[in-house]
């Protein structure tokens, strides 16, 4: 069987070659990236601009940004036909294509990531390594903790308050470079679309602009999600197994409205800006009216009506706006909006990949894209709801485990003791 | 020891010593002073003549057996497309199996499995239009390929190498005439290059060779003596979407304004 045809229903009149090749991994990957850059600006906004009510949110942000870095190439590999010959965009970048500036961008944005994370846990290296370092008969465990903290110090001891005060200036520097890098990684997944001059529902040089916006917004909405979400999962587990010298419940506080809601305000601000290019984008289009309008018109509000309007704009926008701008903003009603936001940015990219391939190039035929849910085989898999919840749930994974060698919380957690 | 100041000096300095040999040899290179005298460089181009075309579909028959396309598989190289234009202006188009077998039965596909039978009354005109790929100058496909795995040839064909292909299918998006498709047993980019194993030995295209009316045509656009380039200069011809700036090289004769 063709690659595509077992997800493709035809209407009308489409070529013979035509089949949604463009699946759910598409709509993983710019979904992804999107929150790699957002997680990054959220951090940058403490860094760099200096807001202190997000200090915490900025720390977590940036270790997020850091696993969520890692899933962000996954898709792609999935959804190529050969994944081990990937490697060939580093070997012979062919520098005409979007994609091949990919290495280059996401090496350069991973590198910015990396460094600002080892000035900002430089201390907590030093910290852990050199009382293991001087500790006489290690165990296997200790051994293998002292090599991890020791290499990650990178030779350097030196916490002295001056050396910490310069470890301060290069983090607000890499951060302040990182912001135009991180747009630059996701604005180029848009341009990816945006370029495509045979797709009319993709070209638009508002798309790379769009995709950033709506990058942040999701950004900023998964790592308030999650903040909200380990820090009530951190008091429910304190609360269930107090022992005397951990901290008391007033210590560990939970969530902080006062957190939740200046970082929302941005979510709002971001959610705001993508809205409005969108909907120009829209405008634009219905009003020049060109060759293509006609199908683009009946994809838009015929075929993926509900799609657009009603999960994207309505309960994907519409409704976490108000849910956030009624006064009196809970965690509850924060963390429902902020799972709706995300959820109207997953759909817009869903829209645009999936959207986008839904009329033929023929401009009288459609094109439907049944997403394989029980896989029968490998394919189907990778291709299909399996693979896209298995990419959703890696940088999870990821979190908690680089969560162990870069501590998002101040570590008063540990028994006094110590 | 080497001051910072001394170390940046140094650098650029060497940098600018081992760039200036090489932009020497770019200046005198020999196989562009070469080509440069070659006046007489091949341009392979098609021509269609949709008058001819009756959707017998034989040249896409010796297309997948030339070409090696899974004969039952739903892709092919080339294919034939139906319009039938009603009385009511309504506009109907299909390209079953992309008419490897012809046009066995008068119904329209309307995909979903559905046929829609038009009475010969009611029909205004109705024509055939073979459809390959185009060999653009200036190729979309060629463009976005990460790798460059897709590459425009002296000739002007458009080939893909099979090795080096990574299957992201960027290519098939960015066609605007729906030529590419991914190989079912390789797993690459695929699609029409004119019979390159064939052109380059002085044969016709296996289509030119199967179609019984001559429906198909290729030669050297370039070559003032050729048929084909006759043809394109002094008749009136027209090719495909033309908006996208692509400049393809197949030309059509008779070319309705109804063709997609």
């Amino acid at each position: 069987m063709v690659h595509g045809e077992l997800w493709t229903l035809k209407e009308l009149f489409v070529y013979p070659n035509e089949y949604i090749y463009w699946s759910i991994q598409i709509v993983m990957y710019p979904f992804m990236t999107g929150l790699v850059a957002g997680a990054f600006v959220l951090s940058s906004l403490y860094h760099v601009f200096g807001i202190k009510e997000l200090k915490e949110m900025a720390r977590f942000a940036l270790v997020f940004s850091f696993a969520l870095l890692f899933a962000a190439p996954m898709p792609i590999v999935l959804h190529l036909q050969h994944p081990f010959r990937g490697i060939n965009v580093f070997m012979t970048p062919h520098f005409t294509s979007a994609i091949a500036a990919f290495g280059i961008v996401f090496f350069s944005y991973g590198a910015i990531v990396a460094s600002e994370l080892w000035f900002l846990y430089r201390k907590h290296f030093v910290e852990v390594a050199l009382p293991l370092k001087e500790k006489k008969d290690k165990g296997l465990l200790e051994w293998i903790k002292f090599l991890i903290f020791c290499s990650l110090t990178l030779g350097v001891y030196d916490i002295s308050e001056e050396s910490l005060k310069k470890d301060e200036k290069a983090i607000k520097i890499l951060a302040a470079v990182g912001i135009p890098v991180a747009c630059f990684l996701h604005g180029y997944a848009g341009f990816i679309f945006g370029s495509v001059k045979a797709n009319a529902l993709w070209m638009t040089p508002l798309m790379p602009v769009i995709f950033i916006m709506s990058a942040i917004v999701s950004g900023i909405a998964l790592c308030m999600l999650t903040y909200i979400i380990v820090m009530e999962a951190r008091k429910i587990k304190v609360k269930s197994q107090r022992k005397p010298w951990m901290m008391s419940l007033e210590e560990v506080k939970g969530a902080e409205i006062g957190v939740i809601k200046i970082t929302a305000k941005y979510l709002i601000l971001f959610m705001i800006f993508a809205i409005t290019l969108e909907l120009l984008d829209l405008v634009f289009r219905g009003y020049t009216a060109v060759k293509h309008w006609d199908i683009l018109r009946t994809v838009i509000y015929q075929k993926d009506f509900a799609n657009i309007f009603l999960l994207q704009y309505t309960l994907g926008n519409l409704v976490p706006f108000i849910l956030f701008l009624i006064p009196g903003l809970t965690i509850r009603r924060a963390s429902i909006g902020l799972a709706l936001a995300m959820m109207g940015v997953f759909m817009m990219r869903w829209n645009v990949v999936i959207g986008g391939q839904a009329f033929s190039l023929t401009l009288s035929g459609y094109m439907e894209y049944i997403m394989p849910l029980i896989p029968h085989d490998w394919e189907t898999f990778k291709e299909g709801l399996g693979g896209a919840v298995g990419i959703f749930v890696m940088p999870f994974a990821l979190f908690w485990i680089i969560a162990k060698i870069f501590p998002v919380f101040d570590s008063k957690e540990k028994p006094a003791g110590h | 020891m080497i001051t910072r100041r001394d170390f940046i000096k140094y650098s650029l300095q060497g940098i600018a010593a081992i760039a200036v040999p090489l932009t020497a040899i770019e200046i005198i290179n020999p196989s562009r002073l070469f080509a440069s005298k070659d006046t007489k460089k091949v341009r392979w181009g098609f021509l269609v003549d949709t008058q001819k075309c009756v959707g017998c579909g034989l040249c896409v028959r010796a297309c997948k057996l030339e070409n090696e396309t899974p004969y039952d598989a739903n892709v092919s190289r080339t294919w034939v497309e139906r319009y039938v234009l009603t009385k009511d202006g309504k506009v109907f188009a299909d390209s079953p199996k992309a008419a490897r077998d012809g046009f066995i039965t008068d119904k329209i596909e309307l995909g979903h499995g559905k046929l829609e039978e038009i009475k010969k009354d009611d029909i205004e005109k109705a024509f055939f239009v073979p459809k390959l790929c185009n060999q653009c100058e200036n190729p979309p496909c060629v463009q976005v390929c990460p790798v460059g795995a897709t590459y425009q040839t002296d000739d002007g064909v458009v080939l893909v190498d099979r090795k080096w292909c990574i299957g992201c299918g960027y290519c098939i998006m960015a066609c605007p005439y729906g030529v590419r498709f991914f190989h079912p047993a390789y797993g690459t980019a695929e699609k029409c290059n004119f019979c390159y194993h064939r052109i380059k030995k002085g044969m016709k295209t296996a289509c030119v060779e199967a179609c019984p009316f001559g429906a198909r045509m290729i030669g050297n656009i370039n070559d003032p003596a050729d048929e084909v380039g006759k043809i394109i200069r002094i008749e009136r011809v027209s090719v495909l979407k033309d908006e996208f700036g692509t400049k393809p090289q197949v030309y059509y004769r008779g070319l309705s304004k109804e063709v997609r």
